[in-house]
């Protein structure tokens, strides 16, 4: 088995509040699991394992998103678990849980299992389906949850859609108590929505777009969570994107309910103005908000009210983004470019290093129950390198993912992933590729 | 045209029998006032004695030098046969054949055509004439307008280098020059002071008068613009 | 300006604007001639790209390109690029191929032209585009309302009607503004975009009589029926109770204020049937200058050099 010996980076890690500065820390893995972790600036013995260097690199748990569409199965033209999971590790995320708007929908066991089968043959990143919480995602008869989370479904969610009528979503929230899992929802009012591209606003009022309120997203926010207080299910609101919902997420968890929620790079970095050139790659559902809403997004994930970043990779072919802004499917690619967007957090001081890390990954690990997130010696080997301030051309087409949805395409960024170690083994390295499968 | 100032290296270089270099911007003033208004008169006569009555005139001037000449035109051909020939203003830029694909389309002047040419001793009016293209437009645009009888042309000046086959019927006066140079014609506009009620002036006329006319021969070595 | 897009009034100077109304006023005069045609554009291609039907627009183009001598070609194209599974790259570069010197372009959806644009090198005039700009139209009603008030600065003029869903309200409150008039909105609270006042500079109304108070032109906007009837607004007669005009609330604007529509008139709804023809109204002068500031565009723009 494999030994991996990494030493002279800065080593990051959240669940121990470690932080440890270039050259006082070493790390090695064996057999899958982190064997040693010094901090006190002893070697680690050599012995025949694999030295990674991290000059100039954070050393930190692999990232874990819980929100992505991998398309697979049944939309692999424009992703599939291989790409997904290779642009995965790229990005530096050893686990992704993938959302279960595929074709057909994973709303059956077989489905998920069919979903881990094909990830372990063909991923490089550990997958984590999540099942859908009504059949057919069509919002009216839920899903058998125990036995899709006896399959392997970590959690569940309609994303992509939105359980309208609040009596099936009462009841989705409670049955989900007896499978012990989270409901993640796509928190967004389809009546007053309408039609809407565009955060409804002075953008959507220059552009002549039809406008999505933020009233849409807050108004069903305000529904789950109080049908969470009233079944006393665990609910977490997928890529919140207005100040509105912020406040009201806050308010619950003061008031002590299991409300959770995640925000995504591009929610956190970009504004509607972006949309001011038409250009479909930045139409996203939810869509992009004003200045104010990213604001008090920002204010939100420093202080703990909103608990991951999660990128909703969303990838779709070039030729169905290349229509009417009004006819393209909403959405963008997410996994490659995550940490280099997010990392204007650091850089504003939004959040420090290990803050940044924490969101990234520990606290997604805690919120699906899963191992990771920590480089506490037996833990999971899930580890990435990132090198923060490596400038870097972002080329979609010269990416891991198929598609090249990306409003970042041709841009430069800063903040680069080199390393990925999935369970102890070295998957990526910028300079030598992917280096499983 | 190259636009190198003239260097201590040139003038070494230069032929003993060429001209020197002109330095830049000289101008001349080729005809002042008074001789373009004498030229003027002398026009009018030449095309009083040789039109075949003068009822069937119809002035037409292409914008803008040939504007105040034709109204001077008009005004001498008034006292001199008791009756103001039409005037009309035709602008040629839409029927030039150098509009270029670079850079922007020249802007476009009036166009004011108070009667038919149909059958009318047409006189086309410019203030230079040079290759004779700006000519051919006038009489590209003429024809759109109807069927003259005649199609007379007059220039102030001549200036030569005519690239069509262009005659000035009646001329101002002819002046050599070099391609490179500039002629330019200044006209002051003034607002009319008052006007004589003669039947047959156009609405324009009565707007304004002509005062000071100077026509300048400009050499600085730089090309010309525009087609003349 | 050879070669140079005309997507939006939001992209032009307002020496361009002045350029572009100075050029039609010596266009109006060919309209005039006998032989309403001069050679300029002759051997030049002008495709007329039409993915929303529209009879008038295009029409006007088409004139305005054969009175330059262009040879005008239409191609009307029903149903979206996803209906007929051809991208908008796929048409642009389609239609680049074809070497045109213009085109034309209208759609239903917001930001088409500008797509197309980034890929076609001959210059891309946008017919309309969804709710968001109609430059033409704007173009012509200024010049109309230059040609009868002699002048734009100062003016006050108000939009009457679906502001959130017209493209024609929004190119011509950017380009009266432009110019210097003051102008004003109305309608229901339901037609009025989001955020109107801040976003487009202007003074929002839901009260007909307030919002032409004193105006120097009242300008009416052609209400979609099919759409808006039961949504927008409960019913056309209390629509036209509301923010019709004719003769009677028309006393509220200024004595000699000149009534304008884009055309074509629901009579009885935005104007009453006295109104669609009378006086005041200058709705023929509108269409007459379509032609012309057509003309002008075409002549400026059309090219395939300076891209």
């Amino acid at each position: 088995m494999s030994k991996i010996l990494i030493r002279n980076g800065r080593f990051l890690d959240p669940s121990t509040d470690t932080d440890i500065p270039s050259g006082a820390g070493e790390l090695l893995i064996e057999d899958g699991r982190v064997a040693a972790f010094e901090t006190g600036g002893n070697p680690i013995p050599e012995e025949g394992a694999e030295i990674l260097d991290a000059e100039g690199a954070w050393v930190v748990p692999g990232l874990i998103d819980v929100h992505a569409h991998l398309r697979e199965p049944g939309q692999e033209y424009k992703e599939d678990l291989a790409s997904g999971g290779t642009a995965a590790v790229a990005g530096g995320f050893t686990q992704v849980a993938c959302m279960a708007n595929t074709a057909p929908v994973n709303d059956d066991p077989s489905v998920t299992k069919y979903i881990l089968d094909r990830a372990e043959k063909e991923s490089p990143a550990k997958i984590r389906p999540i099942a859908a919480a009504t059949q057919g995602l069509l919002g009216e008869v839920m899903t058998e949850m125990v036995a899709l989370k006896e399959a392997g479904a970590i959690a569940f969610s309609d994303d992509g859609a939105t359980i309208s009528d609040a009596a099936v979503m009462r009841r989705v929230l409670e049955y989900s108590r007896i499978a012990d899992a989270i409901v993640i929802v796509h928190a967004e009012d389809c009546a007053l929505r309408g039609a809407g591209v565009v955060n409804e606003g002075a953008v959507s009022t220059k552009l002549g777009l039809p406008g999505n309120p933020a009233a849409a997203e807050e108004i069903m926010v305000a529904r789950d969570i109080r049908l969470a207080a009233l079944t006393g299910a665990k609910l977490h609101v997928a890529h919140v994107s207005t100040a509105g919902a912020v406040h009201m997420i806050r308010k619950a968890r003061e008031a002590g309910l299991f409300v959770t929620a995640e925000v995504t790079p591009h929610h956190l970095t970009l504004i509607d103005e972006a949309t001011m050139g038409f250009d479909t790659s930045t139409r996203v559902a939810p869509p992009l908000r004003s200045q104010t809403d990213v604001d008090a997004l920002r204010r939100a994930l420093a202080d703990g009210t909103i608990d991951v970043i999660a990128t909703d990779h969303a990838p779709h072919a070039c030729y169905e983004k290349e229509v009417e802004f009004t006819e393209a499917p909403p959405g963008m690619l997410g996994l490659e470019t995550a940490v280099a967007v997010c990392l204007e957090l650091v850089r504003d001081g939004t959040l420090t290093p290990i803050e940044f890390i924490r969101r990234l990954s520990t606290n997604a690990a805690g919120l699906l129950s899963l191992e990771g997130g920590s480089l506490k010696v037996g833990s999971v080997a899930d580890v990435a390198l990132i090198q923060p301030n490596q400038e870097w051309n972002y080329d979609p087409a010269r990416g891991f993912s198929k598609s090249r949805n990306s409003p970042w395409a041709g841009q430069s960024l800063t903040g680069r992933v080199t390393a990925t170690i999935v369970d102890g083994r070295l998957v990526y390295h910028h300079e030598r590729g992917v280096l499983i499968r | 045209m190259p636009t190198t100032p003239p260097s201590a290296s040139l003038q070494e270089d230069r032929h003993p029998a060429e001209p020197a270099v002109m330095p830049m911007h000289e101008e001349r003033v080729v005809l002042d006032n008074e001789s373009i208004r004498r030229a003027l008169k002398r026009i009018s006569h030449e095309i009083v004695e040789s039109a075949d009555g003068t009822e069937r005139l119809y002035l037409v001037a292409i914008p803008n030098g040939g504007v105040p000449l034709a109204r001077l035109l008009a005004d001498n051909l008034e006292s001199l046969t008791g009756s103001r020939p039409p005037l009309g203003i035709l602008d040629t830029t839409l029927y030039r054949d150098d509009l270029s694909t670079r850079g922007s389309r020249p802007l476009l002047r009036r166009t004011e055509m108070p009667s038919s040419v149909d059958d009318r001793v047409v006189v086309l009016v410019e203030d230079v004439v040079s290759t004779g293209r700006t000519i051919r437009a006038g009489m590209d645009a003429l024809m759109d307008f109807g069927r003259p009888s005649h199609v007379r042309v007059v220039a102030l000046v001549d200036r030569g280098h005519r690239e069509l086959p262009i005659k000035i019927d009646y001329v101002g006066k002819n002046i050599p020059t070099q391609p490179t140079d500039r002629v330019v014609f200044h006209a002051e506009q003034l607002p009319a002071s008052n006007s004589t009620g003669s039947a047959g002036r156009d609405a324009r006329d009565e707007e304004i008068t002509v005062g000071e006319l100077e026509l300048v021969v400009r050499s600085d070595g730089e090309s010309l613009e525009g087609p003349e | 300006m050879i070669g140079r897009d005309i997507l939006g009034i939001a992209d032009l100077s307002r020496e361009d604007i002045e350029t572009i109304l100075e050029t039609a006023e010596r266009m109006q005069e060919i309209g005039t001639r006998e032989v309403k045609k001069v050679p300029t554009l002759r051997g030049r291609t002008v495709i007329n790209l039409f993915f929303e039907p529209s009879t008038r627009t295009q029409t006007s183009f088409e004139i305005a390109g054969k009175r330059l001598a262009a040879d005008v070609v239409n191609f009307s194209v029903s149903g979206s690029s996803v209906s007929k599974r051809e991208t908008l790259l796929d048409t642009a570069k389609t239609l680049d191929a074809m070497d045109p010197d213009a085109v034309v372009v209208r759609h239903k959806v917001a930001g088409v032209p500008h797509r197309l644009a980034e890929v076609l090198k001959a210059p891309v005039i946008n017919a309309g585009d969804g709710a968001h700009e109609h430059p033409s139209q704007a173009l012509l009603d200024m010049l109309t309302v230059r040609e009868q008030k002699g002048r734009i600065e100062g003016l006050t003029i108000t939009i009457i009607g679906d502001i959130a869903h017209s493209r024609v309200a929004r190119s011509n409150i950017y380009g009266f503004k432009k110019l210097g008039a003051e102008v004003r909105v109305a309608g229901p609270p339901t037609m009025l975009p989001a955020d109107v006042e801040k976003s487009l500079g202007v003074k929002a109304y839901t009260n007909l009589a307030e919002a032409i108070e004193g105006a120097d032109v009242v300008m009416a906007l052609r209400i979609q029926m099919e759409r808006l009837e039961g949504a927008c607004f409960p019913s056309v007669r209390e629509y036209a109770a509301t923010f019709g005009l004719d003769r009677a609330k028309l006393r509220y604007a200024k004595e000699d204020a000149i009534v304008m529509h884009p055309g074509p008139v629901n009579r009885g709804v935005e104007l009453s049937h006295e109104l669609a023809d009378d006086g005041p109204s200058v709705i023929l002068d509108q269409v007459r200058n379509g032609v012309a500031l057509r003309m002008a565009l075409l002549y400026l723009v059309a090219g395939r050099g300076g891209h």
